[in-house]
């Protein structure tokens, strides 16, 4: 730019606006930045750094004193092997399921997508229960011996995280350009060949990617781990809650998060490696419309061993993992003492067997209902300008690395305990930043603590919409006389609209469901759905297990409704219907 | 399409009275740029290396280049999409380098059309419109001339993605015009098309851009899109311009050896060398021979041996291995007997077509 | 320019090459647009009326009561819970407005009130029971209260001499038994402690983690209450070498492993509250399915406190001799599932007749519990789990 250039009018109107424009980038940086950094950075390091200050200084020796303890490497070894057993049986069972639901059209697929997410959201407490009425000794599968045991753990983290994959993979597998597949096959590959030597490196990123989020919600699980684990199989979470909640040893909880967070840091950096290579195999697929996935093909001339194979361990999967816990749920909670009925659902417009709540099941709902909508509020906003910012593609380096990092830094909240978190906002919310402002009793904090946990979904879901772009419809825009602020309202907004529906859905979902995190933020006189079963369930007496497991079963369809609808959102009408 | 080399007169398109700054005022002009590319490991390359072109209003100028010779960048940063660092592109004398893409009010318009997915056809016609806030009536009858100039009438309404190919490259060029940019640049708009279409549709694109008078500079890889596109050629290779001239200029007389061999000449023959009845045109230039320079004589100066013959949309091609030339293919109509057409390893006699000869300058 | 553009046509023939051209163009674009916007508007429409902006119940409280006491803010676990009217009676009488936080349970509560003692979570705390009252005390989170509420009953259960913590309600943790299990099996129900080692008891025993779940602390207690220091852990020993079970939660326990008339499992021992058994007596029925075996129990006994730091000492005052009131601790047995420290309140029909208190259950003292708790885990942990 030279002086005679910058001297011109024209060039006094481009600054202004690239001016406004920088302050506009600068915001969507800022804005979910201070954000995550006042609800998650600042009560969790708050929290952490008194774990390692003793009498004003820094004090370190709890790192030798809790490595030291035999008992922490068998944590840590534990906590590892769980997750890693249960990625790869994730990912082996959720394959052929992603080929099923993504690949394969028949009818029902679409409830089928939106039911194999409700295990996803279910209250662990409620799954605990469901899992060990499975596995315990008198229970359908008791003869496996599974209860108490590693493999316990495992089949339960399974059933958690079986959609994470074939969502995951089934996503990027609809798009994968079938011809590489055809050719191979013209060339001569059996079925099987095609699938190990061309789908399977294609999906690779895609595998990769599910996988390395699986493993970081299987290496945090909380819950599951401690109902199913029985007393035996500590994993670093539940140390850090024991730790925290019940010894307040802070410093041994200082130590075991740090090595927390460099398990989910290493499982991050894994799963932005995957990812980039994704999003780029992704751009190289032509976004052609996408042409009809063929019918299911079990029978006749044209049936086809795949469909065959991924039919028989789907049905396996679903029957024994998914529906058999789901179906203990929803079957008991029509046991009435008196035989069978709709006792239990008349019962949630009551406040419970001897008035165990303060407010009827209904009432709880709507509660959880409108904070999960604050939440998702929240979380969109946040997670969309997020999401934003990291599609971009900034010449300079440097800015390539902040961008990279920026989108590492939202992830944390996945790998980070609740109670840590839900401590930390107690410990760190009281004037934060020197403001003359108790947040800790804010009736905002709750939804605020969900959008935390909701956020890096949201990013997840739409990034890679975003990432998808090509830079040169931006540049088509541009030249067509669209303002950096009109290219991203007429150009990204729409394709990133299209993902906002499930981003949305999923938002929703994991607000309703969220635990943790709210369990430390609760207050009694309005408590939210999860909360309610978990203090139905905490009492004795039929009619308040049953309504705990009405109650679930109404999160669990509500859950189910919210994905499905999303999933039309996804597509657009035109292409779904 | 007019291959006659003149160049344009400003006013002269009747399109040409709508563009006001077009035709009155001094065009492009591209001075000395520079642009750096950076690759994605970090390494930085030159793709265009201090270069400099004008372009008069209501001209059409093909950058003609092999791939990977700057064309592209050199396009993208007179958009003002690439940052120039070195020299200046100004337009109408007023250097456009403050200005941000979306207020130069140049047009791009992609190999791969880049139509918006989530828009109609009209939806994508009317977009610029829409940014120049042009009412709504005004927009419907502008979307219905353009769609009517691309021969597309009727397809407001149609979902961009049930396009053919060469549907969806007369909607980018339908978008790209609407919005009456002063100056068109066309990035190898019908690479991606088949050669049928692409002929086709070179021809339209001109007929379109002559209609509307619009200043275009149009960058293609293939000389044959060039010159039944372009009242000019500038051919470029390594970032720099080899030769800026007229369509038939360019093919008769061009300026060096690179731009004789990149228009499809074969063989040379230097300065005062004497080939049959070939001699040297003087002791700088080089006469340029090509497909169609030599032709079968039964007494023919020149002696041959076929090595492959061809056959291709009603000719005959034989590649002729010529004592003292080197390979040189050989073009006659073909015939329903092929008996007539020597067969690989026969000799031949030839003799020489003076106007199919180029004159290539030292 | 239309004109122009008209003589323009005659050189672009309509594109013929439609050969890739997909049938049936579709011109949904719009619609589908439309949708995820609309949900978004939808959406953010509703949030405005949602918990944001709806918790005006605070508000409404303080509207009706009068201005003069203001707020106090009562810190307890998420299981506290008394009538709407005995509330609204509060509030008219002291003119303040209640409001409740929960921010966890027993150990967790504790803990945080020590985390929190700069800048406490509010003024006045209910939930902290005899396991953990020491601690608070100790920690310096507690400011001394003897509340003229307070009757004998309070006394006997004073942590200190200086007041900080006054007793509001208590329960006993103590195995239960499905006494049906035990008719058909022709066995004898066990009574003491010791009984549970017996052979004929073998793998029907069911309790939970003293590290996870506060029964379970409460049970590992009466155990070293019976067996002292020295006898606790050969105890646990020979219940583990008995087919002991543990699990981590009561849930979990009462419903999953335990052979109860709403439970699915095989064990009809488990370790619960002396209160349960009424809850499990079907409507119409005059005999519990189940009870507790009263020579096992541990009591739990619940404080209120002032909190160190109260930004409203006196409410928190008045919040304290409320708890202890009569109308309260009448409230508290069908409220919350626990015996009122009040011996002077009668007691619902159905817990005199299902659920007996018991007469001597095991105690420790408040700072023994604390000076050993994490010790006494530690050790249970190595002996029962390995």
């Amino acid at each position: 730019m030279t002086a005679v250039a910058a001297a011109r009018s024209g060039v006094v109107a481009g600054r202004g606006g690239r001016l406004l424009g920088h302050a506009g980038w600068a915001l969507a940086v800022a804005a979910p930045l201070a954000f995550l950094g006042v609800f998650f950075a600042l009560p969790v390091g708050t929290l952490v750094l008194r774990g390692f200050v003793a009498d004003g200084a820094l004090d370190l020796t709890g790192f030798t004193e809790v490595f030291s303890r035999p008992r922490t490497w068998r944590i840590i070894g534990l906590t590892l092997a769980q997750a890693t057993v249960g990625t790869a049986i994730s990912v082996l069972l959720g394959l052929p399921g992603a080929h099923l639901l993504y690949r394969r059209e028949f009818r029902g697929r679409g409830v089928v997508r939106a039911l194999v997410v409700v295990p996803f959201v279910l209250p662990t407490v409620v799954v605990g229960v469901a899992f060990r009425s499975v596995l315990s000794d008198s229970g359908p599968l008791g003869a496996l011996g599974w209860d108490g045991t590693f493999a316990g753990v495992v089949a339960a983290l399974v059933f958690f995280n079986y959609s994470v994959v074939v969502r995951t993979v089934g996503a990027f597998w609809v798009q994968l350009d079938r011809r590489a597949e055809d050719a191979a096959a013209a060339l001569g590959a059996p079925p099987w060949r095609v699938f190990t030597s061309v789908t399977l490196p294609a999906l690779t990123p895609a595998i990769a990617s599910a996988a390395s989020i699986v493993f970081l919600f299987c290496a945090t699980a909380f819950g599951v781990v401690l109902v199913l684990g029985g007393t035996r199989y500590g994993t670093v979470e539940t140390e850090i809650w024991v730790q925290t909640a019940q010894f307040l040893d802070l410093r041994a909880a200082a130590v075991l998060s740090v090595v927390q967070l460099v398990v989910v840091a290493g499982a991050l950096l894994a799963a932005g490696r995957a990812r980039d290579r994704r999003e780029r195999a992704l751009q190289m697929t032509a976004p052609e419309r996408a042409s009809r996935p063929p019918r299911l093909a079990l029978r006749g001339p044209g049936r086809r061993a795949g469909d065959i194979a991924a039919v028989a361990v789907t049905g396996a999967v679903g029957v024994l993992l998914l529906a058999l816990p789901l179906a203990t749920v929803a079957v008991r909670s029509l046991r009435t003492p008196t035989g069978w009925g709709l006792d239990n659902y008349a019962n949630l417009a009551t406040t419970g067997g001897r008035n165990a709540l303060s407010v009827t099941v209904w009432e709880a709902t709507l509660t959880s209902l409108r904070v999960a909508l604050d939440a998702t509020v929240i979380a969109v906003v946040v997670g969309g300008l997020v999401a934003l910012v990291v599609s971009r593609r900034p010449r300079a380096r440097a800015r390539r690395r902040a961008v990279r990092l920026l989108d590492a830094v939202f992830m944390l909240p996945l790998g980070v305990s609740a109670v840590t978190v839900g401590f930390g906002f107690l410990v760190a919310l009281h004037r934060p930043l020197g403001l003359d402002l108790d947040l800790r009793s804010s009736p905002l904090l709750i939804p605020i603590a969900q959008a935390v946990v909701a956020t890096p979904l949201v990013v997840r879901t739409v990034l890679p919409v975003l990432r998808a772009v090509d830079s040169r419809l931006h540049e088509a825009a541009a030249v067509l006389g669209a303002s950096p602020a009109r290219v991203l309202a007429t150009v990204d907004w729409p394709v990133a609209a299209r993902s906002l529906g499930l981003a949305l859905g999923l938002a929703f979902a994991v607000s309703l469901g969220e635990f943790g995190a709210t369990s430390f933020l609760a207050r009694p006189e309005r408590p939210t759905l999860p909360v309610v079963i978990f203090r139905l369930i905490g009492r004795p007496g039929a009619e308040n297990l049953g309504m705990a497991l009405a109650a679930s079963v109404v999160l669990g369809l509500l859950t189910a409704t919210v994905m499905s609808l999303a999933e039309r959102l996804r597509h657009g009408s035109s292409v779904e219907i | 399409m007019a291959h006659d080399g003149s160049p344009v007169a400003p006013g002269a398109a009747p399109g040409a009275s709508a563009h006001p700054t077009s035709a009155t005022g001094r065009g492009l002009a591209v001075r000395d740029v520079v642009v750096h590319y950076r690759d994605d490991d970090g390494t930085v390359a030159t793709a265009v290396d201090g270069l400099s072109l004008d372009v008069a209003p209501g001209e059409v100028v093909a950058l003609l280049g092999p791939s990977g010779s700057g064309k592209s960048s050199l396009l993208r940063a007179i958009a003002g999409l690439e940052p120039v660092s070195a020299g200046t592109i100004a337009w109408d004398g007023a250097d456009v380098a403050g200005t941000p893409v979306h207020r130069r009010g140049f047009g791009l318009m992609f190999q791969d059309g880049q139509l918006f997915a989530h828009r109609d056809v009209a939806g994508n016609v009317a977009y610029g419109l829409e940014m120049a806030r042009v009412p709504v009536a005004e927009r419907r009858a502008r979307v219905g001339e353009l769609l009517t100039l691309v021969g597309l009438d009727g397809f407001e309404r149609r979902d961009v993605a049930s396009l053919s190919g060469g549907e969806r490259q007369r909607v980018a060029l339908a978008r790209s015009l609407a919005p009456r940019p002063r100056l068109l640049l066309l990035d190898e708009p019908l690479s991606a098309l088949d050669r049928a279409l692409r002929e086709r549709l070179a021809g339209d694109v001109r007929a379109a851009l002559t209609a509307t008078g619009t200043t275009a500079v149009f960058v293609t890889h293939d000389h044959d899109e060039a010159f039944a596109v372009a009242d000019r050629i500038a051919v470029m290779d390594l970032g720099r311009l080899l030769q800026v001239a007229a369509p038939a200029e360019l093919w008769h007389r061009p300026a060096s050896r690179r731009v004789a061999e990149f228009l499809g000449y074969e063989a040379f023959v230097g300065g005062s060398s004497r080939v049959g009845g070939l001699v040297g045109a003087s002791s700088e230039a080089l006469l340029a021979l090509g497909p169609g320079s030599l032709r079968r004589e039964a007494d023919g100066p020149l002696v041959g041996t076929v090595r492959s013959t061809g056959f291709r949309r009603g000719v005959t091609e034989l590649v002729v291995d010529v004592e003292g030339l080197g390979e040189v293919t050989v073009v006659e109509p073909s015939r329903a007997d092929p008996a007539g057409v020597p067969g690989a390893g026969e000799a031949v006699r030839l003799g020489v077509d003076d106007d199919a000869v180029a004159r290539v300058a030292g | 320019m239309a004109r122009d553009l008209a003589a323009g046509t005659t050189a672009t023939p309509r594109a013929g090459s439609t050969t890739d051209a997909a049938p049936g163009a579709r011109t949904a674009h719009g619609r589908r647009l439309a949708a995820p916007a609309t949900v978004v508007a939808v959406g953010l429409a509703l949030a405005g009326c949602s918990a944001i902006g709806a918790d005006d119940g605070g508000q409404d409280a303080t509207a009706s009561p009068g201005e003069e006491g203001g707020t106090v803010v009562l810190v307890t676990h998420d299981s506290f819970l008394l009538s709407d009217d005995l509330v609204a009676q509060f509030e008219a009488d002291t003119g303040l407005t209640l409001e409740t936080v929960a921010p966890g349970d027993g150990g967790a509560l504790v803990n945080q009130l020590i985390l929190t003692k700069d800048a406490p979570l509010g003024d006045v705390v209910y939930g902290i029971d005899n396991t953990f009252a020491s601690r608070a005390i100790a920690e310096g989170v507690l400011e001394p209260y003897t509340s003229p509420a307070a009757s004998d009953d309070v006394e006997q259960y004073a942590v200190d001499d200086e007041g900080h913590l006054s007793a509001v309600d208590v329960g006993d943790v103590c195995i239960n038994v499905d006494h049906e299990w035990f008719a058909q099996a022709g066995i004898p129900e066990p009574v003491t402690l010791e009984d549970l080692t017996a052979p004929e008891y073998r793998d029907l025993l069911v309790v939970t983690n003293p590290a996870t779940s506060s029964p379970g602390l409460a049970f590992a207690l009466a155990t070293v209450a019976a067996f002292g220091e020295d006898g606790w852990l050969d105890y646990w020993a020979a219940l583990r070498d008995n087919g002991l079970k543990v699990v981590s939660g009561w849930s979990d326990a009462y419903y999953v492993d335990f052979s109860g008339p709403t439970s699915e499992g095989d064990r009809p021992l488990v370790l619960s509250y002396a209160s349960s058994p009424p809850y499990e007596v079907a409507e119409g029925a005059t005999e519990a399915p189940t009870g507790a075996l009263l020579d096992t129990c541990f009591r739990q006994v619940e404080y209120a406190g002032v909190l160190a730091g109260a930004a409203n000492p006196e409410g928190a005052r008045q919040v304290v001799d409320w708890l202890l009131s009569p109308e309260v601790q009448a409230d508290i047995p069908e409220s919350m599932y626990v015996y009122p420290v009040d011996s002077g309140v009668t007691l619902p029909e159905s817990w005199t007749t299902y659920a007996p208190q018991p007469e001597e259950p095991y105690t420790l003292d408040p700072e023994t519990i604390s000076e050993n708790r994490d010790d006494w885990i530690q050790a249970w942990t190595d002996t029962v789990v390995g």
